[in-house]
């Protein structure tokens, strides 16, 4: 072992010498997210009751966690309690008074309060879950024919088919790098043991050994990737993640992320210290360059190129700067890494400073991030008191340092050149490019701008090769992506997914498919820059070039899906005033352009359409692409775009017949009161919340039209079906 | 407006801004010096940007710009209790946009404002990343989920303490 990496295990080791309470030393673990959404759904007074109640009972083997988002945000809060030698069990919806009773019988008395369980449907009425994963996404038909055969299998040794619950996995990166062949992974929970076979007589094997004798065949586990092993130890809910491959969110929901002892333990700044060991900045570019990455803020550009377009730069000052300016009003997937795992970006910043020769570098993070912000505030005091960010990192010649600066809620600061300017003080206008930021960037100097979860990848990459990296995910889009899954379904929230993986899988598979039972009509991806994607596209794979295909983008992962009673044309709408209040104004088509399509939405909605403002809507749209100076205004019209090109009957069903087919539209809509059906239960005039509903007691009531904000209480208070909307 | 201007801010802005100015690049520090303004008075008056610009060395007309073009910035103080929509994509969906009705027309006051009294603002936030709540409302940082327009006339009261 060389001079840095001696240091760096000196680090590691005085770093968890003090560590009383890490996972692996406490006795019983209960974790409590932390991260803004759990913070929302009532984290803290639940974990302030688990503090009282751990301090009353005097234990001192009990230990309190805090960790970031799982992801599971229609869930929150949600409570972890790891027990020695058990299934770790994770609660639901936890309130206070559900405390008293996780605590009483769980904790002290080792008995999992059933009911308040965490997706008990769907894997507890089973004896086992069993995951197929295949070698890469591309490849998951061997995964599934092993499922079929291991059915086969189970019904000639006997074994009940309904005892087991089996799923084709994604590409779970059981398989480190340079291991070959047509084997297929086979994760048994809850055993948490991991198979790893090629024949049929293995697979025979297998079953006779674990699920009839009921006994590990120790001889067929595999050797398995320490990441993937954490992340199966760690979870219980494998429905959920099944689908899932988690590299950006590897410590999100894991550590504690306020810990630096965590980050470490967990195998964390590893890849610096062997880096810096090793000397050589070009291997890393070499790295990143063959992993395949490409940036997850939108553009999908190549992340090594990038990199090496900044070395070639002879200016010997350079930046690495991370956007954490997530500015797409339907997610929040930066945000929840930042609150969840702020040192792998600090990681993987330092990665790329040494690696194209920058010392310094910025994370330019939103105000409206607070508990972020702190977290990376902490998390950098933290690194640098041990000496893994300043002068002379571990005793190598490399030394860096970052800072945080402050986004003050502009969307177009996310656009990297306004996003210099503001770095520097000034108002966020896009500039022209080129230059690019690596020919001129900030003060002038060769700068790489990152995304957050771009940033993220860094070290897994360097931590298991890219050979390992570029075998998940297709053959132009490598690596996972987070999207932050949302609107009418049933599951809402953070999903890391191979590239490649179906829409159909994400919202059907991982997301439970739509609330409510009612009918998928759209995908929306890319937020205001993005498109909808119809329904009759949902075998679509994610990645840049096929949703490009489909007049979509990849974006930067806000996913909402819509169900037959959302309106396409108020959704475009939407989008539009978003982005035409975001405009900057610099440049006259999109600041003028947005303008007259938004006003031609608004007329349309407003039963006011004319035949000719379709074909309007899409020239201008058009022109405006073609013409804006910078990526805003470039993808505005997106939105309008996408759902004229799959939804046009809906726009002419606005324009021509003056009517919103999903009754969406309140100024194509009245809510009226049919007096032979109303029996004057004076329901609807308690719940109107403008008091614009009149009439007496046992008569029939009336809505006054002109003050009625058409809310729809009415029509959803009345028992009797006599308010209608039409 | 010229010897008063380094008492119109606090002493402890009056010391951030000196440390910024000893840093690199010290005029790059306005939007962080702007920010810590508001958070201690609640918004930017221009006598505050005055003071900024003068201490600073930087053009007034160069502040007042940035102040405008940030949505963060508020130039009017705002109202005892502050609520907050959120009108990001997922709540927008789910409805928020008949919440934030109900609030315009319980309130008679339009985003951006404050009541006469000076007691509620209005405003809008971008998805506060709990989604799976939507719609959700803050008022005074304390979130409501799945909130109703029915519920609009409730919090209200709820917020005055009644
Ligand atoms: C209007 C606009 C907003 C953007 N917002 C973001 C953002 O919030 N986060 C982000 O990482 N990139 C954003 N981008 C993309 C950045 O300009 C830039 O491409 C990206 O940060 C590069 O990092 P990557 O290669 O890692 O994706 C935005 C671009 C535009 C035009
Ligand atoms: S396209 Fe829009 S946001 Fe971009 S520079 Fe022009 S006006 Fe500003
Ligand atoms: S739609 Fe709302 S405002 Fe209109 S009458 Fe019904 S309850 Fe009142
Ligand atoms: S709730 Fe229905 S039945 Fe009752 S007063 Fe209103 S319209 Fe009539
Ligand atoms: S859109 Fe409102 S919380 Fe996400």
């Amino acid at each position: 072992m060389g001079k840095i990496l001696d240091a760096f295990m000196a680090v590691k080791k005085r770093l968890l010498d003090d560590a009383a309470n890490t996972l692996s030393s406490a006795p019983i673990i209960i974790q409590v997210g932390s991260a803004t959404c759990e913070n929302a759904a009532g984290a803290q007074e639940v974990r302030r009751e688990f503090e009282k109640l751990l301090l009353a009972s005097g234990r001192a083997d009990i230990f309190i966690k805090q960790t970031g988002c799982t992801g599971r945000c229609s869930r929150e809060p949600i409570v972890g309690v790891y027990l020695p030698d058990q299934f770790p069990i994770k609660y639901e919806k936890v309130t206070v008074e559900k405390v008293q009773q996780i605590f009483q019988q769980h904790i002290l008395g080792g008995q999992p309060v059933v009911p308040l369980i965490l997706d008990k449907k769907t894997s507890r009425m089973y004896s086992w879950v069993v995951t197929f994963a295949s070698l890469s996404t591309v490849e998951t038909d061997s995964a599934s024919r092993w499922n079929e055969k291991f059915k086969e299998h189970l019904k000639i040794h006997g074994v009940p088919e309904e005892t087991i619950r089996s799923f084709i996995g994604g590409c779970l990166g059981l398989y480190p790098a340079g291991k070959e062949g047509n084997k297929v992974g086979m994760l048994v929970f809850p055993e948490k043991v991991v198979y790893e076979f090629g024949t049929e007589e293995d697979l025979a094997r297998i079953i006779q050994s674990h699920f009839k004798d009921r006994k590990t065949l120790t001889s067929m586990q595999a050797e398995i990737d320490p990441l993937i092993k954490r992340f199966i130890t760690l979870y219980g809910d494998v429905a959920f993640f099944n689908k899932q491959t988690r590299l950006t969110l590897r410590n999100s929901g894991i550590i504690d992320p306020e810990s630096l002892k965590d980050y470490v333990a967990n195998d964390g700044f590893e890849a610096l210290a062997r880096v810096l060991e090793n000397g050589q900045p070009q291997a890393v570019i070499q790295a990143v360059i063959l992993s395949g990455l490409r940036g997850r803020g939108g553009a999908g550009f190549p992340t090594g190129s990038k990199w090496q377009s900044a070395v070639d730069n002879p200016d010997p000052v350079k930046y690495v700067v991370c956007n954490a300016d997530e500015g797409d009003p339907g997610a929040y997937m930066d945000r929840s890494t930042l609150e969840g795992d702020p040192f792998s970006i600090i990681h993987g910043m330092a990665l790329g400073a040494f690696a194209i020769g920058a010392s310094k570098g910025y994370i330019y993070v939103r105000a409206e991030y607070p508990l972020a912000i702190r977290r990376l505030e902490y998390a950098i005091r933290q690194c640098e008191d041990a000496g893994l960010l300043g002068k002379n990192i571990l005793g190598s010649d490399f030394s860096f340092e970052i800072e945080l600066r402050l986004g003050a809620g502009a969307f177009v600061c996310g656009e990297e050149t306004a996003l210099m300017l503001s770095i520097t003080g000034r108002r966020g206008q896009p500039m022209i490019r080129p230059p690019y930021p690596t020919e001129r960037g900030l003060w002038g100097h060769p700068t790489v701008i990152n995304n957050v979860e771009t940033w993220s990848n860094i070290p897994v990459i360097i931590r298991h090769g890219a050979e390992w990296f570029a075998r998940i995910g297709t053959e132009k889009s490598k690596g996972t992506k987070v999207f932050a899954l949302a609107g009418k379904i049933v599951n809402s929230g953070l999903v890391e997914v191979p590239m490649g993986t179906t829409l159909r899988e994400i919202i059907y598979d991982i997301g439970g498919g739509v609330e409510k039972g009612r009918t998928l009509k759209a995908v929306q991806t890319g937020g205001p820059s993005g498109g909808c994607i119809p329904a009759d596209l949902i075998d679509t794979p994610v990645d840049y070039d096929s949703l490009a295909a489909v007049g979509s983008i990849m974006g930067s992962g806000g996913m909402i899906v819509l169900d037959d009673e959302d309106c396409m044309v108020a959704m475009a709408k939407f989008f539009l005033e978003f982005t035409q209040d975001e405009s900057c104004g610099k440049c006259v088509p999109c600041r003028e352009g947005t303008l007259r399509m938004l006003e031609i939405l608004e007329r349309i909605t407003a039963g006011q359409g004319m035949p000719e403002d379709l074909d309007k809507l899409e020239r201008l749209g058009n022109l405006i692409k073609k013409t804006s100076l910078c990526g805003l205004g470039q993808s505005a019209p997106n939105p309008v775009l996408s759902a004229l090109r799959y939804f046009r009957s809906e726009f002419e069903a606005h324009v021509l017949e003056k009517c919103c087919p999903t009754r969406k539209c309140s100024k194509l809509i009245r809510y009226e009161i049919n007096p032979e059906k109303c029996i004057g239960c004076t329901l609807c005039a308690r719940q109107c919340p403008v008091n614009c509903i009149e009439g007496t007691a046992r008569k029939p009531h009336l809505v006054i039209q002109e003050r009625c904000i058409k809310c729809g209480n009415c029509f959803a208070a009345c028992k009797f079906e006599a308010v209608d909307r039409v | 407006m010229d010897v008063n201007l380094e008492t119109t801010l606090d002493k402890e802005i009056i010391e951030f801004i000196a440390a910024c100015m000893q840093r690199e690049h010290p005029r790059s520090y306005l939007i962080s010096v702007l920010g810590k303004v508001q958070e201690k008075y609640g918004y930017l008056s221009r006598q505050h940007m005055h003071a900024v610009a003068h201490i600073m060395r930087i053009p007034t007309s160069r502040v007042y710009g940035v102040a405008t073009f940030y949505h963060f910035f508020r130039l009017r103080p705002r109202g005892k209790h502050q609520i907050s929509i959120c009108m990001g994509t997922a709540c927008f969906v789910k409805g928020a946009d008949r919440v934030l009705e109900a609030f315009k027309s319980e309130l008679g006051i339009d985003i951006g404002e404050t009541t006469k009294d000076g007691i509620f603002s209005l405003d809008n936030t971008r998805c506060l990343g709990v989604c799976g709540l939507a719609p959700v409302v803050t008022i005074n940082n304390q979130v409501y989920s799945q909130v109703t327009p029915q519920q609009v006339p409730e919090l209200i009261n709820k917020t005055l303490g009644r």
